[in-house]
């Protein structure tokens, strides 16, 4: 990282020598540069001071202004937790086991198509088909989807002893979102993991290959341990698409009332109720809901940037 | 389990006498631990391994443990649950029937799409979302990450900041456009107001909403062109930002001529990530109103075959619109995968 920091910093400096930057024109760029960051940001933080104002003071501050005389209230933040706590649970109960498959098995995957030697010829297509997987609308699997997991292979009847240990019955859909998310991560984790070995040297492979090590020695001794990097990247991405993802819930435990309803599926109709929108709890449970990919994002912005652009 | 494929691919004889030119190595001839079964003469087995090795390579047999259980279960989840939602439109499966019937299939479900003015708006209204909002989005993109690659000061804090509304949900970012375009008090009514056009209901009306969810879609996702934009400018190498300036070009010039030419790998694979990224926008939609209806106006494939299907249980329908969609996808990724597939990359 910091050898391309370096790289980056001689570039810099050769660009400024070579594009003359006089006085005005610097500062015309630090305007625009300032003044897109205030366009991205501006929506986070008015809803971040909206979450956190009384009703009078919504209706009566800009909505990008600190709260005004009436002070800070913390009730929508109250609310907005008491309604997505459960949520935030059940999410993390089928992001974190499925974004750790679908990195592993992405790995073995790609390794697989990478390492070994074996005729081009047929390995581009399974490529192909593996890339394309990645840009499937998940609109066209969706009713076999339906199908698969309502007649076809039935968990709820499946692990009928786990809801004899008081486990709700709609937690079978929890296994089926695993499930599925590792199914549709794998096309995008293959293809992180193979680029990256693509670049990895192949001495130290091939000599272990004619010492006669075993694909799955050379995969655990020599591969494995150098893949952490690009762990970091798989993980971090996958656990931001699959925590994100509102479609798959939806269609598998469908009503944001079931015990098992993931954080997203509760915030969608959060905070919309007759007598009009309650726009402060929203806010607040927007932010609640982002706060673990917020995280993720402000501690490891690098590897999702990779990971993203890959 | 890997030791009966050891025992396998020892069985079928790597053959030491395979002695094709190699290029990324891999040759075993003597293993450190003879097999049983392959000490041995080799026997027909063994040739017929052989056959096979010289096909598809040494290493077809041994690696097939990797890729080929996690490529079964994608293939079944893709194309498996592809094949069979083709097959699910041609029936008329709706309601509460627990299966389809697959005795007659006709294509019935096409023609209703065709005879339905739902359908016809939400297909025009997906092409103009991918249309407008892959442009916009590129054009945002590239805007930023040639003023980030000017060797300016915090370059960190400006591309983190932009690139942050990609990490958000669909489901989160609603809730803050909502706000943004509330009618009485959201930013962009109060900033229209400053020059003097007064309060329009942007999800309200039929003809802008579309646009609006097109712009709040740009918010989101031009931090991501300009990163893929980023990296196509450091590839480019210094001397021709060098050589154009020695040539006298302003600077504007040297942009347009000299080092946007050498952004069109990026520029289509952002495209066409953009593009999917536009057909699924339906979490977006779907939260903006909490329900399958998006508003009026602003129904594309992705809501309408979600909302036909599981709101309506128009089961084989919903199929049908997805199989569109589908073709819609395949129609850019396919060629992508062609182009990418020349350029030696898969």
């Amino acid at each position: 990282m910091s050898d391309a920091n370096v790289r980056r910093a001689t570039r810099a400096a050769r660009l400024r020598r070579s594009i003359e930057q006089t006085g005005p024109a610097e500062i015309l760029l630090y305007a625009v540069l300032v003044a897109m960051a205030g366009f991205y940001l501006v929506p986070i933080e008015s809803g971040l001071v909206t979450s956190i104002k009384t009703n009078t003071a919504i209706i009566e501050t800009a909505p990008f202004a600190p709260p005004g005389g009436e002070g800070v209230t913390l009730e929508k933040w109250q609310a907005a937790i008491d309604a997505l706590l459960r949520g935030m649970g059940n999410s993390l109960l089928y992001a974190v086991p499925a974004t750790v498959l679908s990195a592993v098995l992405g790995s073995i995957t790609a390794y697989g198509l990478t390492m070994p030697n074996w005729s081009r010829a047929y390995k581009a297509p399974l490529i192909a088909l593996i890339v394309a997987g990645i840009f499937i609308p998940y609109q066209a699997v969706l009713v076999p989807l339906t199908q698969f997991w309502s007649q076809w292979v039935q968990l709820t009847q499946l692990l009928s002893f786990l809801w004899g240990f008081g486990i709700p019955n709609d937690y079978a859909g929890i296994i089926e979102l695993v499930i599925t998310h590792v199914a549709y991560g794998l096309p995008i984790c293959t293809l992180l993991f193979r680029t990256y070995y693509k670049t990895m040297s192949t001495e130290m492979i091939e000599s272990a290959r004619l010492d006669g090590a075993s694909l799955r020695r050379v995969y655990r001794r020599i591969v494995l341990p150098l893949s952490g990097p690009m762990f970091a990247v798989v993980l971090i991405y996958q656990f931001t698409q699959i925590w994100n993802d509102l479609l798959f819930t939806l269609v598998l435990v469908s009503t944001e009332s079931s015990p098992a309803a993931p954080v997203v599926l509760i915030l969608a109709g959060l905070g919309s109720s007759l007598e009009g929108q309650d726009f402060a709890l929203r806010m607040a449970g927007a932010f609640f809901a982002a706060l673990p990919t917020l995280a993720v994002y402000i501690f490891f912005g690098e590897e999702f940037a990779e990971g993203v652009s890959a | 389990m890997f030791d009966l494929y050891r025992r396998l691919s020892g069985a079928l004889g790597r053959s030491s006498q395979d002695d094709e030119a190699r290029t990324d190595g891999g040759v075993v001839s003597d293993r450190s631990a003879p097999d049983p079964g392959s000490e041995s003469e080799p026997g027909p087995l063994a040739r017929a391994g052989a056959a096979v090795d010289r096909r598809f390579g040494s290493d077809f047999f041994e690696s097939s443990l990797f890729w080929l259980p996690p490529f079964l279960l994608m293939a079944l989840f893709v194309y498996g649950a592809i094949i069979w939602n083709l097959l699910i439109s041609l029936t008329e499966y709706q309601g509460f029937a627990n299966a389809p019937d697959y005795s007659n299939l006709d294509f019935s479900m096409y023609a209703r799409a065709l005879g339905d003015t739902g359908f016809i708006d939400a297909a025009v209204n997906t092409l103009i979302l991918l249309v407008a909002f892959t442009g916009a989005t590129l054009a945002v993109g590239l805007v930023l990450a040639i003023l980030i690659d000017r060797g300016i000061r915090f370059e960190n804090a400006f591309r983190t900041i932009y690139l942050l509304p990609m990490s958000l949900s669909f489901v989160v970012t609603a809730q803050f456009w909502l706000w943004m375009y509330n009618f009485n008090n959201g930013i962009v009514n109060l900033l229209l107001g400053v020059v003097g056009i007064g309060p329009i209901s942007f999800l309200g009306n039929q003809t802008i909403v579309l646009w609006a969810v097109i712009f709040a879609l740009m918010w989101q996702f031009s931090g991501y062109a300009m990163v893929v934009y980023l990296a196509g400018l450091r590839a480019i190498p210094t001397e021709h930002y060098e050589a154009a300036q020695v040539d006298g070009a302003s600077t504007l010039k040297m942009y347009w001529r000299v080092i946007i030419p050498q952004l069109k790998g990026a520029t289509i694979s952002a495209a066409v990530v953009l593009m999917v990224f536009g057909m699924k926008a339906f979490d977006f939609l779907y939260s903006l109103v909490g329900g399958y209806r998006p508003p009026n106006g602003a129904d594309i494939l992705a809501t309408k075959m979600v909302r036909e299907a599981y709101a309506n249980l128009n089961w084989a329908y919903g199929a049908a619109i997805a199989i569109v969609l589908f073709a819609m996808a395949l129609g850019v990724i396919g060629p992508y995968l062609v182009y990418e597939y020349r350029r030696d990359n898969l």
